[in-house]
């Protein structure tokens, strides 16, 4: 590897284009670490808000008016307001609220850390989304084949478990996949909470070696690319999911 | 090749089957003459459509009390999260005033009041940057969608390349990228044109707005019937009239309900802006927590405050594009 990092010093002094995340032991140490923490944000926000979705989706169904009620308020308080002032909110405002712990060493931390807040807020701004997405998913389902379920003595969680979820979830993929890229790109709010993430390390580069422009580039396609790996991924699940004659159009 | 294209047309995927393209369709080839499945065409083709819009405007008998969101339950939403609002201020100023024996310090709520028409001149500057935004973003867009369809190679090209790249990109790096790589003056000769922070912040916000109406611009042209296009040709018009004169008044409709959307989710990310610096509704918010002896429990309260303004704002917007596409939709 040295061979490389000599070369992008020297690549420096000839043009000017300062890439010390190559080149730089400690800037490289930063660069990869704030790419997978962006990594590990982006992946657990989208299991969690998945989770979210599938709960929520399920509670929207229920007998009970007030928890109808209670479902559509999450979901109306999350698509209507910045997801900012939510990280703000939850990190500063909450945050605050809960008592403090003592870490190994004595010291009183935060119940929450910075990056678990980062988690919540996010998985519930997302999770807000998916559960409309799963439940237009599950509308789309015809009311017979819910009656067929019933019909074969299913009880309302198995019909929702092997029957409803498993057709909605072919139906709703691509809109869900729309939502879970939008997460990712999402992931660098916690950007203003000071979670170390990939934003927040080139940043830190930038003010320290004067090399906005590098940085802002190399930032740019860091997420692009993890955006298109996202979307090959997904557009594999679809693939791998299709039932024949269910789901697809156009022959494709 | 994208087939989850930018996330931020998710409520246009979700609820206005016409501005999303058609599955599988033109994006590749390019050419208009894809055909494009319209909503009604039938229930039994449209109910199994990956696309879920399409799919959950079909669904069998959707009467009322099976969607909350729409019936019973959409005032009570607002209600709730409003009596939540008034819920964690009074909470967070009882906390405050527990901990606090002093009582010389103000209570949360006479901050909210002392401090309101300030926080409110900031809101107002926010939905500023957000409507300038999507005027510049709207301007810029319609025509790089239109040209997204264009026959001639480069131009289409182009434009597909720019619309991709900008609706993929996180919104707070095109933010930065705006703020920081924008000069903060243009000299031309004797003529400076200062471009302070806030200018750089709203070109920041127009470009992933051009980007998307130009993805909403494309899937509504491709959403028009290609019948339409024929008995425009048929009746003599070149290409061009036929987009002006026949196709594009049929698009406003379908635009509409996606672009509302996409302006409701601009005014939310303008508070984005404060990570730069630019004196919106957020910065002022923290200076006021400074001003008022950063006392940490003042913070819930000021955000819960930012929230409600938003909340108010962006609730009904989403109500109104929600009517609007149940009204196109029966047409």
């Amino acid at each position: 590897m040295q061979p490389i990092y000599d070369w992008f010093r020297e690549f420096y002094e000839r043009t000017g284009i300062n890439l010390t995340f190559i080149y730089d032991d400690f800037d490289r140490a930063r660069i990869i670490k704030g790419f997978f923490l962006t990594l590990e944000l982006s992946v657990v926000t989208v299991i969690l808000s998945i989770l979210v979705g599938i709960a929520g989706a399920w509670l929207q169904g229920s007998r009970l008016v007030w928890i109808r009620r209670i479902v559509a308020a999450f979901i109306s308080f999350f698509r209507n307001t910045p997801p900012l002032v939510q990280i703000y909110f939850f990190y500063f405002g909450l945050g605050y609220l809960l008592p403090r712990i003592p870490d190994g060493s004595g010291a009183m931390i935060p119940m929450i850390s910075n990056v678990q807040w980062a988690i919540i807020s996010l998985s519930l701004f997302a999770g807000a989304f998916n559960i409309e997405i799963f439940r237009s998913g599950i509308e789309a389902i015809p009311k017979s084949t819910v009656e067929a379920a019933t019909a074969f003595g299913f009880s309302r969680w198995q019909t929702y478990r092997l029957v409803v979820l498993p057709m909605a979830i072919r139906i709703c993929l691509p809109a869900l996949g729309n939502n879970l890229v939008n997460l990712v790109k999402t992931t660098n709010l916690a950007y203003a909470i000071a979670v170390p993430e990939l934003l927040y390390v080139s940043k830190q580069i930038w003010s320290d070696s004067t090399n906005v422009r590098e940085m802002m580039l190399f930032v740019l396609f860091a997420y692009l690319a993890l955006v298109f790996a996202l979307v090959a991924l997904l557009n594999a699940i679809e693939r791998r999911l299709a039932v024949p004659g269910f789901g697809q159009q156009g022959g494709h | 090749m994208l087939r989850y294209r930018d996330a931020f047309t998710l409520p246009a995927l979700l609820s206005a089957p016409a501005a999303s393209p058609p599955p599988g369709g033109g994006d590749r080839s390019g050419s208009r003459q894809t055909p494009s499945p319209r909503p009604a065409e039938g229930v039994s083709a449209s109910a199994i459509a990956p696309d879920s819009a399409r799919a959950s405007k079909a669904a069998p008998t959707p009467d009322a009390s099976s969607s909350p969101l729409q019936g019973e339950g959409g005032h009570f939403s607002f209600l709730l999260v409003s009596a939540l609002f008034v819920l964690v201020v009074a909470i967070t100023a009882t906390v405050a005033v527990a901990q606090q024996p002093a009582p010389a310090k103000a209570s949360a709520l006479e901050v909210l009041i002392r401090w309101a028409p300030l926080l409110l001149w900031g809101f107002g500057f926010n939905i500023l940057i957000s409507v300038m935004a999507m005027a510049i973003g709207t301007v810029a867009g319609v025509p790089v969608g239109i040209a997204q369809l264009s026959p001639v190679a480069p131009l289409r090209i182009v434009a597909r390349i720019a619309t991709q790249l900008f609706r993929n990109s996180p919104w707070l790096v095109l933010l930065f990228l705006c703020v920081f790589l924008i000069p903060f003056e243009i000299r031309i000769f004797d003529l400076r044109i200062p471009f302070p922070d806030w200018a750089k912040a709203t070109m920041g916000f127009a470009l992933p707005v051009m980007a998307n109406t130009s993805e909403i611009t494309r899937g509504a042209i491709q959403s028009v019937a290609t019948g339409q296009w024929d008995s425009a040709r048929a009746l003599g018009l070149s290409r061009r009239k036929a987009l002006y004169l026949v196709i594009l008044p049929q698009c406003v409709k379908r635009m509409l309900p996606p672009w509302m959307n996409l302006y409701s989710l601009i005014a939310m990310s303008t508070v984005n802006a404060s990570i730069v610096g630019v004196n919106e509704m957020i910065t002022l918010t923290s200076q006021v927590h400074a001003a008022e002896g950063s006392r940490p429990e003042l913070l819930a309260p000021l955000y819960a405050f930012a929230l409600a303004c938003f909340f108010i704002y962006c609730y009904p917007i989403g109500k109104w594009t929600q009517a609007l596409e149940r009204r196109y939709q029966l047409t």
